[in-house]
């Protein structure tokens, strides 16, 4: 009776293994993991202090309020406004930034909003964004980035990672001529921070822009836990309420 | 003077209830369309569909109304208000995510509903109007989320809007003055904005509840099908009860509640713990406000029109014109509709059927996820091949129906329902 189950389960399977062996095909071009958590309060306040130490100069989170980020962070108030806040902004303005709208003219694109940077692209771009800028001195700034081939933006980091190098190797295409691809970066200078102090640093700084993308993250995902708990509750409750009024249906 | 007859008629109802039935049929409907409403006994786990979809009806309606009195539909203002719902606003972030959330489940619940009918021949005589207005909601159920998906404005949003709109402008002759009349403009701007707001809030909703209820009131004419594929009404006891039905309440109002409960553990598990579904529900590039002068680095639809838009770039532009690929798209939808006269079969059920059937049926269903996947992936390698099978298979599932259903072997059918889930 149930046979035309199983053969609509084979039918699924057959799909998905032409899908599977499709998508072997394309070769995966993933980012490394950033290890960033968004229920880490603690790297989430030093990502905050980054942030504004660092990036709120030309990027705005015209998104986020500065409150809600308190709040949110168990940042108190003196802190807020006496270490977080560079602006004439009021506490619950959103988090806007002293670049000029004119500022294409200097880095031929206005720094962008980075509101939604995390959830346009994602964590673990940021991440590899921020450890990917290496010396290369065609580019107006000095400065190329391993993820962006062309960033517009400076290493602004470059006194704390250190200076970084290209690293390429020959690849000859079918012709056999010579072929240099660029296949990362290493140390040229040392920095102030040691490399797993900076790789702390942009995890942190990563992480604040995921809980920028999106505040209420965290408080959703532990939420969820309870809302499906209930419903699993509930499931069975449904389901022995049902097998009671079916006990006379033969 | 003797007693009012309506106090000693025993069908009346005493009470408010009585007054209200003197005055409008509240009681007669209730009995007719769900207390006595007879539902075979043997409905499976395919049957939840439809009910699940009247929830996720109601879940869009409910949490677009609440979307409405904080989104702004203009091109300046759309993409900030919908961060604001996500910020702001008191459990916004729930309302939106349920309701963007409600849009990919909506499609689930309706293709497997769709494919249930396939299953049992729930779309053959008397049920072919039943198909017809479900097919109806289906291709109006595109339409409102076509344009649901331009309203957060976001850059995927203003591509896949115009992707889509330009296709209507391959047409012969009509073919430029048709997109300039959908877009409002020149190119898709603010005016689109405005009236797919119009549509999706207001025109598209109403049309979809009256097909809804036009779809309701014609299976409850002609009674359900159910997986054995054979009428219920054929047996009846001395009280004129049908042996194989039950009625609709309790019996199908508890299991569906059953039926509700497993749902809303995946539609919130998804909910809570993955909104985005891995870009497949919301998209990256549309958490990026539209940008007339930057295209998203590959443009795709989101998942449930990808079969579609799979079929779309299968076929090649011939003449001069690419207005092929949107006829065969068309077509795709279209033969939907005469499903119920394609089929020759002498039974209705996939138990019953032979084999030819089922294997058709199965890779009819292969060819289908398999489009699904091709239109999500950018067009190179092994999948423009793949999309060009299996719009070939799709189309022979459908147009070969007549005569592989004919030759097809069937089994005897019972005369009375087998088991009951």
């Amino acid at each position: 009776m149930h046979k035309h189950l199983v053969l609509i389960a084979a039918a699924f399977l057959a799909a998905s293994a032409v899908v599977g062996v499709a998508s072997a095909q394309e070769g995966e071009n993933s980012l490394p993991h950033s290890g960033a958590d968004i229920n880490d309060v603690e790297s989430l306040q030093r990502g905050a202090r980054n942030f504004m130490n660092y990036c709120s100069g030309c990027h705005s989170l015209k998104y986020l309020r500065y409150n809600r980020m308190a709040k949110d962070l168990e940042i108190p108030e003196s802190e807020l406004t006496g270490n977080l806040m560079f602006t004439s902004d009021r506490p619950f303005d959103t988090i806007n930034t002293s670049m000029p709208a004119d500022a294409e003219g200097w880095f031929g694109k206005q720094p962008p909003d980075l509101s939604l940077m995390a959830r346009a692209r994602s964590v673990d771009y940021i991440y590899a964004f921020l450890k990917g800028f290496y010396v290369d001195k065609t580019r107006p700034w000095g400065t190329n980035n391993l993820i962006l081939p062309g960033a517009a933006m400076p290493d602004v980091l470059a006194d704390l990672q250190g200076l970084q190098k290209p690293v390429f190797k020959n690849e000859p295409d079918e012709r056999g001529s010579a072929n240099m691809v660029l296949v990362g970066v290493e140390k040229m200078t040392a920095g102030a921070l040691k490399p797993e102090e900076y790789d702390r640093f942009v995890r942190d700084t990563a992480n604040f822009l995921d809980y920028a993308g999106e505040p209420i993250k965290a408080k959703r995902q532990s939420m969820g836990v309870f809302v499906i708990l209930f419903l699993l509750v509930f499931f069975a409750f449904a389901y022995m309420l049902k097998k009671e009024y079916w006990k006379d249906v033969h | 003077m003797a007693a009012a007859p309506e106090s000693t008629d025993p069908s009346k109802s005493p009470g408010l209830l009585g007054w209200i039935d003197q005055r409008f049929p509240l009681s007669k409907l209730w009995k007719e369309q769900v207390s006595e409403y007879y539902a075979p006994k043997n409905f499976n786990f395919w049957y939840y569909f439809g009910s699940l979809a009247l929830l996720v009806l109601v879940n869009q309606l409910i949490t677009g109304i609440f979307l409405t009195m904080n989104y702004k539909p203009s091109s300046a203002e759309a993409f900030s208000s919908v961060e604001y719902i996500m910020r702001d606003v008191d459990w916004g972030w729930l309302i939106r995510y349920m309701h963007s959330t409600g849009a990919s489940a909506f499609f689930i619940v309706v293709y497997l509903h769709m494919f249930r009918a396939l299953l049992y021949g729930s779309h053959r005589k008397p049920r072919e109007l039943l198909w017809i207005f479900g097919c109806l909601i289906f291709l109006l159920l595109m339409a409102e989320a076509f344009m649901g998906y331009v309203l957060p404005w976001g850059n995927m949003s203003f591509w896949g809007a115009q992707v889509i709109v330009s296709l209507f402008g391959s047409l012969p002759v009509i073919g430029g003055g048709l997109v300039e009349w959908i877009r409002g403009d020149y190119v898709i701007a603010d005016a689109t904005l405005n009236r797919f707001f119009a549509l999706h809030v207001a025109a598209l909703p109403l049309a979809l509840v009256f097909l809804v209820i036009a779809h309701l009131m014609a299976l409850h004419e002609v009674g359900s099908n159910n997986p054995d594929g054979i009428d219920i009404k054929k047996h009846k006891d001395s009280k004129g009860h049908y042996l194989d039905g039950i009625p609709f309440h309790p019996y199908y109002t508890v299991k569906d509640v059953v039926g509700v409960a497993g749902f809303l553990v995946i539609f919130c598990g998804v909910i809570f713990f993955a909104p985005t579904f891995g870009g497949l529900f919301l998209e990256s590039p549309n958490f990026e406000p539209a940008n007339p002068l930057q295209t998203p680095p590959h443009i795709a639809p989101v998942w449930y029109f990808t079969p579609f838009y799979a079929m779309l770039r299968a076929v090649p532009s011939f003449a001069g014109t690419q207005v092929w690929g949107v006829l065969v798209m068309g077509a795709a939808i279209v033969v939907l509709f005469f499903v119920p006269w394609l089929d020759r079969s002498p039974v209705l059920s996939i138990r019953y059927r032979g084999p030819i059937y089922k294997i058709a049926l199965a890779i009819f269903s292969v060819a289908f996820i398999i489009l699904g996947v091709c239109g999500l992936k950018p067009p190179s390698g092994i999948y423009p091949m793949l999309a060009k099978i299996c719009t070939a298979l799709y189309f022979a599932f459908f147009l070969l129906m007549p005569w592989y259903t004919k030759i097809d072997s069937v089994k005897p059918v019972p005369e009375r329902v087998t088991g009951h889930a």
